[in-house]
């Protein structure tokens, strides 16, 4: 996959990508790229391509629309870091990417990340969910997604509470529409 | 200040464990006098040291030592090396618990009394009455400054307990309140109010919460009667040939292998490792573990039937804001089977964060349906439901000899089917719960699975005669008279009502037993 997205360029992905499930997540060269977001992703032991799956199938696993992308890259970047020193997990995730796009092609004509609709890729991901790729992806976002302090708040959680004195004079008891 | 008493002083107590059983006990043996040393095989930590990070907190409390699980319960699917959520620190579980302190009812104490044969469950009355430990439980409520007894206030309700008390009175629920709670509602014993930091399981970092390490330990120190040793995993209890307790072999901080003697041995390691420490002890004398005359020490492995139901209003709850569980309805504790079921459930305010929301309002889910409750977590209320499970023989703990912990000892396997008795409560639960909720306007209900097990039970159940279990009365061991099991692991039955109340009140009565005893000379 990484061959044919270097051939086509990354503006002719960015095209694809802008009407496709993976939004503004493009691959270019060894990267992951979201331009509208601002930023960008290196990966060198798992193939661009596949990161790139991993971060679509990590939103459609837990999908929250107001969440950006870069939590979903963030919760993703750790199997990068641990399939350099890893080839058991490298071997998993490039495996079940690849099965995952086989059964993409098979169904819709096209990779997993170009699939247009949520609804069409949870289907695929229904076919593998007993997969250990499957659970190891879904099993490491729920730390990975959920413990990012940053994402709390479009949650409407605060975290800490005893360094600002607790809640007893800021809202313990404050709700109103009852 | 602590007293550091010598290994080969055979004088001493030992005490296994520093949470709410041993960690009182060992305080109130102090405090008459009597030379103890409590082995503690987790680390010391002080209250300022808390973390206010579910998952940080966890890593620095969590027992998250190799344990198995087996059986149909949902936790040996989603979390098959963590059967229970429980602390390994000085302090144990009384640091991380909710802080509800709630008597058994009378008739919990006679269970296979009131409520006959059932098919499957082992149940047993209690070698003791209710009357019997009011005056334990007085002393308890006072030491640990209970809310609502002893002339003290009760907590104030936070945003997560009002919507639970307008939606059990819009039901026709008459006993709803802020609770019986050992949480500070005014400055007390040296320690001040509730702040509403939100942050109870993790350690309360305002020391407004009881627990054995901030409110007993220190206590127990000061006499100079009392040493605590962190970091001490204790191996195997030694015995002579005679069978009377002569001390334990455990590993101490530096990983060396250490024998402390002692004159009386006192297991409270909560109700996994309790079990496996008497099962891993066993010799040529006691060839099935010590105690274990009858064959009841790991069986009738109780956790609560419990479960979660949060729901999801129009309009922002903040749950997490303050006190995590004061909050109770009382009205389906009590004896009706009339629903369908034997015992009775409470039901108790319960907020956690997005980050254990994620990992435990659904194990395993995901999708919309999962992701779009989250979405709604700032308008969710919760509530956590506990009631009496069944004892069944079979539900138990044993070791596990294919898997071994970090010492090279067999680790505990924990194996638990729910009783169709405690399905058909949880069912009846939910539906209340729900009901609740959606008489105040819930868009949608989440009925929840119960999390890894925080109170464990039995699995060293108390008797009267010998044959039925493996302490009596008194939590002295029927076969050795100077071993005693000093935490949940002796209730005979769990009641309704979260268990720590009833530890402490053991201990204390206990402390007043062994004290007495060690006067007489008959241990």
């Amino acid at each position: 996959m990484a061959t044919l997205i270097d051939r086509r360029g990354p503006s002719r992905r960015a095209v694809l990508a802008g009407i496709g499930a993976a939004g503004a997540l493009m691959v270019s060269g060894a990267a992951v790229l979201n331009p509208r977001e601002a930023w960008g992703l290196e990966v060198t032991a798992l193939k661009p391509e596949t990161m790139r799956t991993l971060i679509v199938m990590a939103r459609d696993v837990y999908p929250h629309d107001r969440v950006p992308d870069r939590f979903y890259a963030i919760a993703m970047k750790p199997y990068e870091t641990d399939a350099a020193k890893d080839p058991a997990l490298k071997a998993l995730v490039e495996d079940g990417v690849v099965t995952l796009n086989t059964l993409a092609r098979a169904n819709y004509g096209v990779p997993y990340a170009d699939v247009g609709w949520e609804d069409q890729r949870v289907a695929l991901l229904r076919q593998i969910e007993d997969s250990a790729f499957f659970e190891k992806v879904r099993g490491g976002l729920v730390v990975g997604l959920y413990n990012q302090e940053e994402i709390w708040p479009i949650f409407g959680y605060e975290g800490a509470s005893a360094d600002k004195g607790g809640y007893i004079d800021r809202g313990f008891d404050d709700i109103a529409w009852l | 200040m602590s007293a550091p008493f010598d290994l080969n002083d055979d004088s001493v107590v030992v005490i296994v464990g520093s949470g709410a059983g041993g960690g009182t006990l060992g305080t109130e043996l102090a405090l008459k006098g009597i030379k103890v040393v409590i082995l503690e095989a987790g680390q010391r930590h002080n209250m300022e040291d808390f973390v206010n990070n579910e998952w940080e907190s966890f890593s620095q409390l969590a027992w998250t030592d190799m344990r198995t699980t087996s059986g149909s319960w949902r936790v040996h699917k989603n979390f098959p090396n963590l059967p229970a959520w429980i602390v390994k620190a000085v302090g144990g579980s009384s640091v991380h618990w909710a802080g509800a302190s709630l008597r058994l009812q009378e008739h919990e104490f006679k269970t296979a009394s009131t409520y006959g044969g059932l098919d499957g469950a082992n149940l047993l009355d209690w070698p003791i009455t209710l009357k019997e430990l009011e005056p334990w439980y007085a002393k308890a409520e006072d030491r640990m400054g209970v809310t609502r007894t002893n002339g003290i206030p009760g907590l104030p309700g936070n945003n997560n307990f009002k919507v639970f008390e307008a939606g059990a009175k819009n039901i026709g629920y008459k006993e709803v309140s802020t609770g019986r709670m050992a949480i500070n509602s005014e400055p007390r014993a040296d320690r001040g109010s509730c702040q509403q930091i939100g942050f109870c399981f993790q350690g309360c970092k305002s020391g407004a919460k009881w627990s054995t390490l901030i409110a007993e330990i220190p206590r127990g120190e000061e006499t100079g009667n009392l040493e605590v040793r962190p970091q001490s995993m204790v191996q195997k209890i030694e015995h002579d040939a005679s069978g009377k307790a002569t001390g334990v072999v455990y590993v101490d901080k530096d990983g060396k292998t250490q024998r402390q003697k002692a004159r009386i041995v006192a297991v409270a390691g909560n109700s996994i490792e309790s079990p496996r420490l008497l099962l891993n002890s066993a010799s040529s004398l006691f060839p099935d573990g010590l105690a274990n005359s009858s064959g009841q020490v790991g069986r009738n492995y109780m956790r609560h039937m419990t479960g979660s139901v949060y729901a999801i209003f129009e309009k922002p709850v903040h749950m997490y804001r303050g006190t995590t569980m004061a909050g109770i309805v009382r009205d389906e504790a009590g004896f009706d089977t009339k629903r369908g079921f034997v015992g009775g459930y409470e039901m108790e305010t319960l907020s956690i964060g997005v980050p254990f929301m994620a990992a435990f309002l659904d194990p395993g889910g995901w999708g919309r349906s999962f992701a779009s409750a989250m979405d709604g977590y700032v308008n969710m209320a919760g509530l956590w439901i506990v009631g009496e499970d069944m004892p069944q023989e079979t539900n138990r703990v044993t070791l596990n000899t294919d898997v071994k912990d970090q010492y090279g000892l067999p680790v505990a396997n924990v194996h638990f089917d729910d009783h169709p008795n405690d399905v058909a409560m949880r069912n009846h639960a939910y539906a209340q719960g729900a009901a609740m909720y959606d008489s105040v306007g819930a868009t949608r209900s989440l009925p929840t699975p119960p999390y890894p097990s925080t109170h464990n039970l039995g699995t060293n159940r108390m008797s009267e005669k010998a044959r039925d279990g493996v302490v009596n009365k008194h939590g002295q061991t029927h076969d050795i008279p100077n071993l005693f099991i000093a935490d949940g692991s002796q209730f005979t039955t769990g009641g309704a009502e979260n268990p720590t109340l009833t530890i402490v009140a053991l201990a204390l009565r206990q402390a007043d037993f062994i004290a007495g005893e060690m006067t007489r000379k008959t241990i």
